[in-house]
Parts: C-alpha cells; structure tokens; sequence
C-alpha cells in the first residue's frame, strides 16, 4: 500500500476509534484529552520546524492569535461556529506567520529561540494593557455550536469540542506525516544535518525554514483557538513564556521521528499536571520539572523512540543518526 | 530637565543590579554554553538567604550595624558554595553532549523545581530586609531624594564589572576561562582541565546572581515571582549585549534599566514590552547582540 494510503487508514480509524472512546470515556477525562490534543497540535507545529533544526521558544504568539481571534470574533461579531472559529484561528495566524517568517528564516539555534521569545512576550505585553482585548484578566467565551447542531448540556458541548479537536488532531498528524515522508520533508532533515551542504545541493534553507515556520504558525492558531473553545476563557498567559516553554517540552518529550507519541506525549503530561496538582498542590510545577528532567535524562530521543523500538521495527535511519553524534 | 535626571537616576540604579546579575549568566553561556534558565531562581536564592541572614543578624542584635553587609556578601557566598558545584557536577554535566536548546529546557526544569523547592523553604509570605536600606541615609540629587544605598548598589555593580574584567584579563585563571571560552577542544588539548574551568566559572555565575538578590533584598519585598521578573529581564539583558559578553551585559544593562525607568515614568503600562521591544530590534538588526563574539565557522 502506498505510504500516504495507509496514513489516511490510520488516521481514519483512529479518529473513528477517538469518537466512540469519546462517549465511553468520563467526561474529565473527555475534558482533560481536549486540552491535550490541542497543545499537541501545537507541539506538532513546533516538530516540524525542529526536523529543520530550529526551535522557537515563543509559540505562544501564534497560540495566542489563534485564541484571540477565535474569542474576539465571537465576542465582537457574534459569530459562534466552532468549526469556523477553529480554522479562522489557524488561518489568522497563518498570516501572522508569513509575516514574521521572513524576518526570522535567517537566524538559528539559541538566537532564533531567544528571538521568538521576544516577540512572544512583545504580544503578551500587548494583550495584557489593551483593555478591548480583555486586560490581564482576559474574557469568557459562550459554548459554541457546530455547524447549526446546538450541544444542550455542559457534557454534549465538551464532547463536541473533543469530536472536533480529535478532528483537527488526526488530520493535522496524518498531513504531517504524508510530508515528513516526502521529497520536502525529508529536505528538513537534511538542512538540520548539514545546512551548507543543502545550500550546495541547490535547495534554499531559508525557504525550506520560512515554510515550516508558516506550517507551525497554522498549527499553533488551530491549536490554540481549540484550546480557547474548550477553556471557555482566554487571557494573556496564552502567549506567556511558560506556556511556550510548555509546548517546546512536548516537542523534546515526544521527539520528532514519531507523530503519534506527540499527541501520546501531550496526554501524559496533562494527566501527569492534573494529579500532582490534585496530589502535591504546592509542588507539582517541582513534580513537573522532575519529570522532565528524568525524560531527557533517560529518553534523549523522546518518547516517539520508545514507540518505534517497541514496533520491531529497526531503529529508523533519523534516531540512529541522532543517537550517533 | 526633573523628568530626565530622575529617569537617568532611575535607570542607573536599575542597571546596576541587572548587570550583576546578568553579567553572571552571561559569563555562564560563555564558558559552558549554557543559556540558564534558573538564574532568576538562584537570584531569588541570593535574596531569601540574605533576607533570612539579615533578618537574624539585625534581630539578635549580633554586632555593629555596618557589618550587615558582609552578612549578605556571605549569604550569597554560601549560596554559590551550596549550589554551584552540587547543579555542575550533579546534574549539568550529564547534558553537555547535548543540544543547546534542550540544555536550555534541563535549565527551565532545574527553574521549576528551585521554584518550588523555595517556597516549601521560606513559604510563601514576603520577607523583608530593610535594616542595611536606611543606614547610609539619604542623598539629594538634582532637588531629587535618594536613598544612598542605591548608590551603593551602582559603587558595586561597577567594582564587580571592573573586578571581573580585571580577573578575566589580568589573571592567569582568567585567561584560561577565556581561552575556554573561545575553544574549549583546543583548550583542553593544550593541558586545560575543561572540567575544573567549567566548576569555577558555574560556581562564579551563580555567586553573581546570589550576589544580585543579596543586595537588592533590602529594596524589595521577597516573595515567590521573583525569580521570573528577574530571569525574564537579565534574559533581555544578556540578549541585547551579546551572549557572552561582559562589556555587552554593561552597556545592555543600562539600555535596559534606562528604557524601563524612562516607560515607568512616561508609559507605566508598557515597562515590560518595551524591554522587548529593545531586545527585538537590536536581535533585528544586529542578530548575534550589540557585543558579537567572532568565531571561526567549523564545518
């Protein structure tokens, strides 16, 4: 079967698969998986650009644009659409992300991340003095509907938010794999290794980093409008450096040979986050920490090597050539 | 003509404690390559220790009131002596393979649980320091009052800046951190002991920071945050000057202290943008700091 077809299979009976759970699972755990999902998309968003060698310390300003424009258009234009919202999100911070990539296409490593970083925190001073953007304290959104179907209670609401972030999940994950398996894909790899040496062999890094950029930027907005709809509630700390910071440990946690462990990876520590703040309330940002520590301590290639050892198969060419340097 | 001499003032005192503190981190990525993530913690550390230590000195009536200083020189001492070797040897060094950015992340972690660890130490109500804050009185300058403890502040923040360079430039022991700083391999092939610089020069960055909140306890109220103002600024800092670079953390501390000083005064809302502002377009256009260090390319 060629690649891209049993990608789409997969994805297909994993989001069927996601949608049954759904109605199984507890509705805090419904709840809980949302909020997973949609930061994993947005850490998926930080994998591609780390295939290129880059990592942004402030995807932050894309989640948060992705949120805002999600809540400020239902709040100011009374648009409540979901499924709209969503991809307006992605798609305003898309455009913010072709903007800023050419700026940034030339810088990397510490200064690319210290660079977003600030413009990250640019947005979080922004958003935290305008007050018709909500101030420090932000603002609440209503439930939303989908596509003229109204949720009647809490628990029909968050389970339609879950349908469609599991939605956004599975498609976002099955496009990035088709790519990462291309020609172009594969070309991300090759400036992470060797930039000059690409350069020579005719293909531009610039470009090849402007668009994982661009790509990055859709998925943190889309991550971060389904964050905002499931939430409920949108304030600036959506584009503060520790919820940055939180992206980029998904992204190092999960690795970048593996899709799935990025969403796998999101969940964990969302669970891990939900009880030691229940179990150790005033030490689970310690606990937290800790974890991290022990996963890049003891899992250097993240948790996306486990799952491919465990599948049999031999190490694949990417872990390999990490695991040598 | 008010207006600008306190904003200048302001931003001096200001400058002062950013520079030492982040002269320490910049010293840190120099030599190990490291961006610290944790400075802000240990500053914090710095502040809750000599906050405890003056606060006993003071309190128990130990001895003359002038040598309250020394106590919080010590304080950051011990602080650097505690932590600094224990976070190299224990726990950096098993990273250094590895790449910059997740050596940055090893750093957030070591933040969270410091965090943490702090406030199950000192809990989370403020402590104050006030007694050394008075005790040089006051001064007036330009018909504005001053406490002349922050004047003091400037006296050492431009004692450590000279001190250090004297020590990087005129010392043998500097000279071999410097060589360390621009090739650690060559370093190491001509009989350096890598390991040993890398100690010292950890330890040396976490003293600075310690330094830092030792001797701005007395100013401020020392509560759980402050580590995050302060890693978020000395980042700035450190950023704009050049990583690395002791005269770029000087000269960017005090383009930071006077931008900040200059938006209290004119713009309250924007004190923390406008700091990023600075570090954006100075990042714009000149991408590696005000101060770039030239390194050969390998391939």
């Amino acid at each position: 079967m060629a690649g891209w077809l049993r990608t789409s299979a997969a994805a297909l009976v994993c989001f069927v698969a996601l949608v049954l759970l759904g109605r199984v699972l507890p509705n805090w755990f419904v709840l809980v998986a949302t909020l997973a999902f949609a930061k994993g998309i947005v850490a998926l968003g930080l994998v591609v650009l780390m295939r290129c060698g880059l990592v942004s310390f402030g995807q932050g300003i894309f989640f948060c644009t992705g949120a805002y424009a999600a809540g400020l258009t239902m709040r100011l234009l009374g648009l409540d659409d979901g499924v709209l919202l969503t991809a307006l999100g992605g798609l305003l911070a898309l455009i913010l992300g072709l903007i800023i990539a050419p700026l940034l296409a030339g810088y990397r490593g510490i200064f690319f991340a210290t660079l977003t970083l600030a413009l990250s925190m640019i947005a979080y001073g922004i958003l935290d003095k305008v007050s018709w953007l909500g101030g420090s304290d932000g603002f609440n959104l209503h439930a939303p509907s989908f596509v003229g179907y109204h949720p009647a209670t809490p628990q029909d609401v968050s389970y339609a938010i879950f349908v469609l972030t599991s939605l956004a999940t599975v498609v976002a994950a099955a496009l990035c794999r088709i790519h990462f398996d291309s020609l172009r894909g594969l070309l991300s790899l090759a400036a992470r290794d060797n930039e000059i040496r690409v350069e020579y062999l005719g293909a531009s890094v610039r470009w090849v980093s402007g668009m994982n950029f661009a790509v990055a930027a859709l998925l943190a907005g889309i991550g971060g409008a389904l964050s905002a709809l499931s939430l409920g509630h949108i304030d600036p700390d959506f584009a503060f450096w520790t919820t940055s910071g939180e992206f980029v440990f998904l992204a190092i946690l999960s690795g970048y040979a593996s899709v799935t462990a990025v969403f796998v990876a999101s969940i964990i520590v969302e669970l891990v986050r939900s009880y030691s703040s229940q179990y150790f309330p005033n030490t689970w940002q310690g606990a937290l920490g800790l974890f991290l520590l022990l996963v890049i301590l003891f899992l250097p290639q993240g948790l996306g090597s486990l799952l491919l050892v465990r599948r049999g198969k031999p190490k694949s060419q990417e872990v390999r050539a990490e695991s040598g340097k | 003509m008010n207006l600008a001499a306190a904003i200048f003032l302001d931003g001096l005192i200001d400058a002062s404690w950013l520079f030492i503190v982040a002269v320490g981190l910049t010293l840190v990525f120099g030599v190990l390559n490291i961006l610290n993530f944790a400075h802000g913690s240990l500053y914090a550390l710095g502040a809750y220790t000599a906050a405890s230590a003056v606060g006993w000195y003071y309190g128990g009536n130990i001895g003359p009131a002038f040598l309250g200083y020394f106590v919080m020189l010590a304080a950051a001492l011990v602080v650097a002596i505690a932590i600094g070797p224990l976070m190299e040897r224990g726990l950096l060094r098993l990273f250094y393979r590895r790449d910059e950015v997740v050596l940055v992340l090893v750093t957030y972690a070591l933040f969270l649980i410091l965090e943490d660890a702090t406030k199950l130490i000192w809990g989370v109500n403020p402590y104050y320091a006030y007694e050394p804050y008075g005790l040089l009185g006051d001064v007036s300058l330009f018909g504005l009052n001053y406490v002349a403890y922050d004047f003091a502040l400037v006296g050492l923040a431009l004692l450590t800046g000279v001190l250090l360079w004297l020590g990087l430039n005129r010392t043998i022991t500097g000279k071999v951190i410097l060589a360390v700083i621009h090739d650690r391999e060559i370093s190491g092939a001509m009989g350096v002991d890598v390991n040993r610089v890398f100690v010292l020069a950890f330890t040396f960055g976490v003293f600075l920071a310690a330094l830092g909140g030792a001797f701005t306890a007395p100013k401020i109220s020392v509560q759980p945050g402050i580590s995050i103002a302060v890693i978020l600024l000395s980042f700035a800092v450190v950023v704009i000057g050049g990583l690395g670079s002791v005269e770029g953390a000087a000269i960017a501390a005090l383009i930071v202290g006077l931008a900040r000083s200059a938006a209290i005064h004119l713009m309250p809302s924007a004190e923390l943008f406008i700091v990023y502002l600075v570090m954006a377009l100075v990042l714009a256009l000149r991408p590696e700091g005000l101060f770039q260090r030239t390194t050969a390319r390998k391939i």
